[in-house]
């Protein structure tokens, strides 16, 4: 059947499945075969268009992620990817038991880090069987390369998760929409170029994997859709810290769906499944362990649980008494009960401290203004900064107008599906507004409910047109008076088919915007490794700034091999990756205090300085200085937040000392602590 | 009384004996008497280079069929190679033949004097001379003094040697000249007549020096050329079925130079080249063979950014730059990688067999290896390979996995330390093939030998290919040609290009 499929449509689709293109030739040998028995019924071609596009988006969403491969080099980027493919590289040598109880002497001197017990293992896992597999299958590859293509990988995977999701939600078409859109989506590109090995990368597919299975199981009530959703969120746990981000979405749509009187079986089936088993296999992770039922960031989903309990309970006494007065007395009771056994569980959780309260992040994402009084280290990371408008603009381009649009349609046929991606829109949206780097939580459901948009229009303008097309064309065949006429009669009909062509126009002509736009963006601003830096030259040629190498190649080469390096902490994981020497903090941002008396280290002037730093055993001081070259994201540029982050912990450091009336001044007309302390 | 004669005529036939072996020993080493001498030391570069013209003359009664050179102990290890040839013929028409050299113990060596024989091309009769061109080189005989300096300091080392020269012989007449970098000469030991002009420095002439005469001497000069020493090489070769070489080369870099002492000023540095790091490296050039391709220069943390490929049809030159400035005792370590065209380099015989004929030695211009390995992986299903090296290697068999590798590939490894650029030469590879006619109608062995005669010392790696690998060649071939039948004029066209 497929290489029918092939032969009368191959000229027009270049790509198909590789059995279809083989087995053609076979199929067309036979001279008595005709065309006309080759030909396709309307459903079957419609199934070869979709597999092709699909099959091309699969494509498009791996290389429109190589840029940055093409533009430098297979390498990994920024500074927390470093981290990870060291870990990977430590867990393929040396096997995963080891990797889980990986005490790490050379960070954090001298407190050293608890590696397998501090992170998120998914990312290696993953990559690290990908890895296995390509050797079992004898391809040579080195693990460089596997964790330089995880990222685009699984973006592709991710495209075909948001086909299923969008056909789960409105149709096929809308699903293809969104299977485009979100292959070439700046705020996803951002975080899963080639080389990007961060969480993100794997943790967004897993994310939407979740979301679909879940949304998948509430629509079939199937107990096996809702296992397999479990696992998916398992996959997340694993991964990435924003799953947090699940367990308290899922248990809200459950809220909204049992306030708006949407309560079913199939929506019991799959959360309680989900929950329970999702919560045991995530307890399975030891970075986050029993915080599944302790912390205070995974009440909520406890609390929708039992409340479902009760839901059920009720409804099954419901059914048992027929006397309404009786069940609404009975209401009543157990409602009180359940809601003050809640309330005193929780409070007597808090105050003994088994459940443990909210973190900072939780706080700084309700609250936005919170990181920035309380924690300045959360605040001076630039990624955590409140979003602005250009950002949006940049990483969502036309999705931003169309996602309102998506939004009316959502609403205008409302289901559980509809419902779900219009919460997940609703409060991805919020926090990407909050936080500049969690635009990339907001992609997918902007990208659905752009595609349910899209897909919905030109839907209906076409339609419109097919309309027209039929009632008039065997008019003008048969009287041309007579038709010409009528259309004189009907004014509003070829006006609307003018219209409907202009905005099917108007809307190929957006999305054609947006796809340059998208190829633009991931070109120019995401592809770049921020390691290396590369420039124009005065002459048009290329020049490559590759300093931060040359200094952690030096240290690799050149220093003992037990040598102490103190940097800011941005560099850290990449001075243990690229350099292999001990760092004293690191971008796991784990001890406050740690990094406070490297900040005051910094700070202060020099013989205090040195006194500190005896006191941390260190051998070597890295400071980077961007004078030379302007290159802007210097240490002097993040001296402040050194201030400030030392002199949260330590008051002997005061902010206002390295300003001069009020102004931050780093040439002659500086603060004189600022020229006397060690940076 | 006859226990005391029995022990007296023991003690006699004892004596006897010992007497005719010191005879044999005598008869053994015929008198030789080395008529003029003259050596002429290069000290311009890092790797002392000597030349050694001797003019020999038997003076005993039987033919002599070789001759020692002797080296003191300390400087027999930093032999990296030693020459020999003779001299045929007169001005105009003269010629070198090379000689063989190989290491001798003597029972009788001073104070652990280690020898050399040359052996002479015919056997040297009585009262006959001839005149001989020893070349050898020597390595880390340059020892840095102060053995610290600072950026803006040049480098200085000393040389030590003997003004005369140290031969179980007696020597007539000997002079030796050596060679500074520079006119920048610190001090230098005085053995009468000495004479110091421009850069050169003239030891002699000393007359009827006798054997194992030794005066030494301290050359103390400037020397402010790139110190620099591999200390581990690897060089892998993976000859693919798809016709073409990748060689692999890992290398370990030092400035074996004076060691840097205090800080680096980059702004220094890059201020005034000329007075920062005068005694620093950071360059280096690689002479790769003509129609490389798919050249890459990385390190464990990515591809380093600095280097310059220039190609031309003779030959390929490859500029690289470390990533940061080499100053004494800095390493760095990087690989380079590069393809080459598999028909420049594989070669059949009417046997069967394959040659492969590659270069040995690193391809980095001035540069000491401490220790190269070499490994040639050939195509999977190599049978029995074995490789010709013109100076001793240690050689073994290994078996190495990649790309969709079920068996294995077969790998010959080798081994050799104190490497100079004196070592790039070809060698030589073989195959056997178990009878596909159309490998045999490849006949390329032409080639290899004119190959083989142009290139000073290859190393020559054969592997036994087995039907596989052969059917492999042949899809290759086919790939540039447009039928079967074509193949035999491609490969004389091919041929005749290559001669």
């Amino acid at each position: 059947m497929v290489g029918k499929v092939e032969a009368v449509n191959g000229g027009v689709k270049p790509t198909t499945t590789t059995p279809a293109s083989s087995e053609t030739p076979a199929d067309l040998a036979p001279p008595a075969f005709s065309f006309r028995a080759l030909k396709l019924k309307t459903k079957q071609q419609e199934l070869l268009i979709r597999v092709t596009i699909l099959c091309l988006v699969y494509v498009l969403a791996f290389i429109a992620r190589l840029f940055s491969v093409l533009r430098y080099e297979s390498m990994i980027h920024e500074f927390d990817p470093y981290f990870n493919y060291r870990t990977t590289l430590y867990l393929t040598q040396k096997g995963f038991y080891e990797f889980w109880n990986w005490f790490d002497s050379e960070s954090w001197y001298p407190l050293g880090r608890i590696i397998g017990g501090t992170l998120y293992p998914g990312l290696m896992v993953t990559a690290a069987l990908i890895y296995w597999t390509l050797r079992f299958l004898r391809f040579a590859v080195h693990i460089r390369e596997v964790c330089v293509l995880t990222a685009p990988f699984f973006a592709s995977n991710t495209t075909l998760v948001a086909y299923f999701f969008g056909k789960e939600l409105w149709d096929s078409g809308a699903g293809l929409v969104a299977a485009a859109l979100i292959a070439i989506c700046p705020g996803y590109i951002s975080r899963s170029v080639a080389g990007s090995y961060d969480n993100e990368a794997v943790a967004i597919f897993a994310l939407l994997l979740t979301f679909y299975l879940f949304v998948k199981a509430v629509n079939m009530g199937s107990l096996a859709w809702a296992l397999a959703s479990a696992f998916g969120y398992f996959y997340m746990v694993s991964a990435w810290g924003g799953y947090v981000f699940i367990i308290n979405l899922i248990p809200l749509y459950v809220l909204v769906l049992l306030i708006t009187g949407r309560y079913s079986m199939r929506l019991y089936v799959a959360y309680n499944c989900m929950y329970v088993l999702g919560m045991l296999l995530a307890m399975q992770i030891r970075f986050v362990g029993f915080q599944h039922v302790q912390s205070g960031e995974h009440m909520a989903a406890m609390g929708v649980f039992f409340l479902m309990q009760v839901f059920y309970f009720l409804d099954w006494v419901k059914y048992l008494l027929n006397d309404s007065k009786l069940f609404q007395a009975f209401l009543r009771i157990t409602v009180t009960c359940a809601v003050v056994v809640g309330a005193v569980a929780l409070g007597v959780g808090t105050a003994s401290g088994y459940i443990s309260p909210w973190t900072g992040r939780f706080y700084s994402l309700l609250d936005p203004t919170y990181a920035k009084d309380h924690i300045p280290i959360i605040a001076s990371v630039s990624e955590h900064q409140p979003t602005a408008w250009s950002s949006f603009m940049f990483d969502f381009h036309i999705l931003l107008f169309l996602f309102p649009a998506g939004l009316y349609f959502c609403f205008k046929r409302l289901t559980d599906a509809t419902i779900f991606i219009v919460m997940y829109g609703l409060t991805s949206m919020y926090f990407a507004g909050v936080m500049v780097r969690l635009i990339l939580v907001a992609t997918p459901a902007v990208c659905l409910i752009s595609a349910v948009a899209v897909s919905a229009t030109i839907k209906n303008l076409t339609q419109l047109l097919r309309a027209k097309n039929k009632a008039a064309g065997p008019g003008k065949g048969a009287t041309s008076v007579k038709a010409s006429s009528k259309a004189s009669l009907d004014q509003s009909l070829p006006f609307q088919r003018n219209g409907a062509i202009a905005l099917l126009v108007g809307a190929f002509y957006l999305l054609s915007r947006y796809a340059t736009h998208c190829t633009w963006v991931t070109s120019e601003a995401y592809s770049s490794p921020s390691i290396v830096l590369a420039a124009r030259g005065a002459y048009g040629n290329r020049v490559i700034f590759d300093d931060y190498r040359e200094a952690y190649f030096w240290l690799r080469q050149n220093t003992p091999s037990d040598a102490k390096v103190m940097s800011w902490w941005d560099y850290g994981y990449q001075i243990t990756a690229m350099g292999n020497r001990t760092v004293i903090v690191d971008n796991n941002t784990w001890n406050n205090t740690h990094i406070a008396t490297v900040g005051r280290a910094m700070s202060s002037y020099e013989d205090e300085a040195y006194e500190i730093m005896r006191s941390l055993d260190v051998d070597y001081v890295l400071v980077v200085f961007g004078g030379v070259t302007g290159y802007s994201s210097d240490d002097i540029n993040k001296f402040l937040w050194m201030v400030r982050i030392g002199g949260g912990v330590f008051p002997v450091i005061k902010e206002p000392d390295y300003l001069v009336n009020g102004e931050y001044r780093v040439d002659k007309g500086a603060a004189p602590k600022m020229l006397n302390c060690l940076m | 009384m006859e226990a005391v004669v029995s022990r007296l005529q023991l003690a006699l036939i004892v004596s006897l004996l010992v007497a005719s072996l010191s005879l044999l020993v005598r008869s053994a080493s015929p008198e030789l008497q080395i008529l003029t001498a003259e050596r002429r030391i290069d000290l311009t570069l890092h790797i002392v280079r000597v030349y050694l013209t001797l003019k020999v003359e038997n003076t005993g009664t039987s033919p002599a069929s070789e001759i020692l050179l002797a080296f003191p102990p300390t400087q027999v290890d930093h032999i990296a190679q030693i020459k020999a040839a003779a001299t045929v013929g007169k001005k105009k028409k003269k010629s070198y033949l090379p000689l063989v050299v190989k290491p001798t113990e003597r029972p009788d060596a001073p104070n652990g004097t280690k020898y050399f024989s040359v052996s002479f091309l015919s056997p040297l009769s009585t009262g006959e001379s001839v005149t001989l061109e020893v070349f050898y080189t020597l390595t880390h005989s340059l020892e840095p003094f102060p053995v610290e300096i600072s950026q803006s300091e040049s480098q200085l080392v000393y040389y030590h040697d003997s003004a005369k020269i140290l031969s179980p012989y007696d020597i007539k007449q000997q002079i030796t000249l050596v060679k500074t970098p520079s006119k920048k000469v610190e001090s230098f030991s005085r053995v009468e007549p000495t004479d110091f002009a421009g850069t050169e420095l003239k030891y002699g002439p000393y007359m009827d020096s006798p054997s194992y005469s030794f005066s030494p001497i301290i050359v103390h000069f400037e020397n402010n050329n790139a110190f620099a020493v591999v200390e581990e090489l690897l060089r892998e070769v993976e000859i693919s079925h798809w016709g073409s070489i990748q060689i692999t080369e890992h290398y370990k870099l030092v400035h074996n130079g004076a060691r840097h002492k205090g800080v680096f000023s980059r702004v220094e540095y890059q201020s005034r080249p000329s007075f920062g790091g005068v005694s620093s490296f950071k360059n280096l050039l690689a002479q790769l063979p003509p129609r490389v391709h798919s050249v890459y220069y990385r390190d464990e943390i990515g591809n380093i950014s600095t280097s310059h490929l220039r190609t031309d049809f003779r030959k390929s030159e490859l500029e690289i730059e470390p990533r940061y400035p080499l100053f004494g005792g800095w390493k760095a370590t990087f690989l380079i990688g590069y393809g080459l065209p598999l028909e420049d380099f594989l070669f059949q015989s009417p046997d069967g067999r394959r040659y492969l004929n590659l270069s040995f030695g690193c391809p980095l211009a001035e540069t000491v290896v401490d220790k190269l390995t070499i490994k040639v992986v050939l195509p999977e299903g190599s049978k029995n390979p074995s490789a010709v090296v013109p100076f001793s290697a240690e050689q073994h068999l290994e078996t190495s996995y990649s790309y969709l590798d079920v068996v294995g590939r077969t790998t010959v490894v080798l081994e050799k330390k104190n490497v100079v650029p004196e070592h790039n030469s070809p060698f030589q590879g073989q195959e056997e093939d178990t009878g596909s006619t159309c490998c045999r109608s490849i006949r390329r062995l032409p080639i290899t030998k004119a190959r083989l005669l142009q290139l000073p010392s290859n190393f020559h790696a054969c592997g036994a290919i087995d039907a596989g690998i052969c059917v492999f060649l042949i899809v290759h071939c086919m790939c540039g040609l447009p039928a079967h039948g074509y193949i035999n004029k491609q490969m004389t066209a091919l041929s005749c290009f290559l001669k």
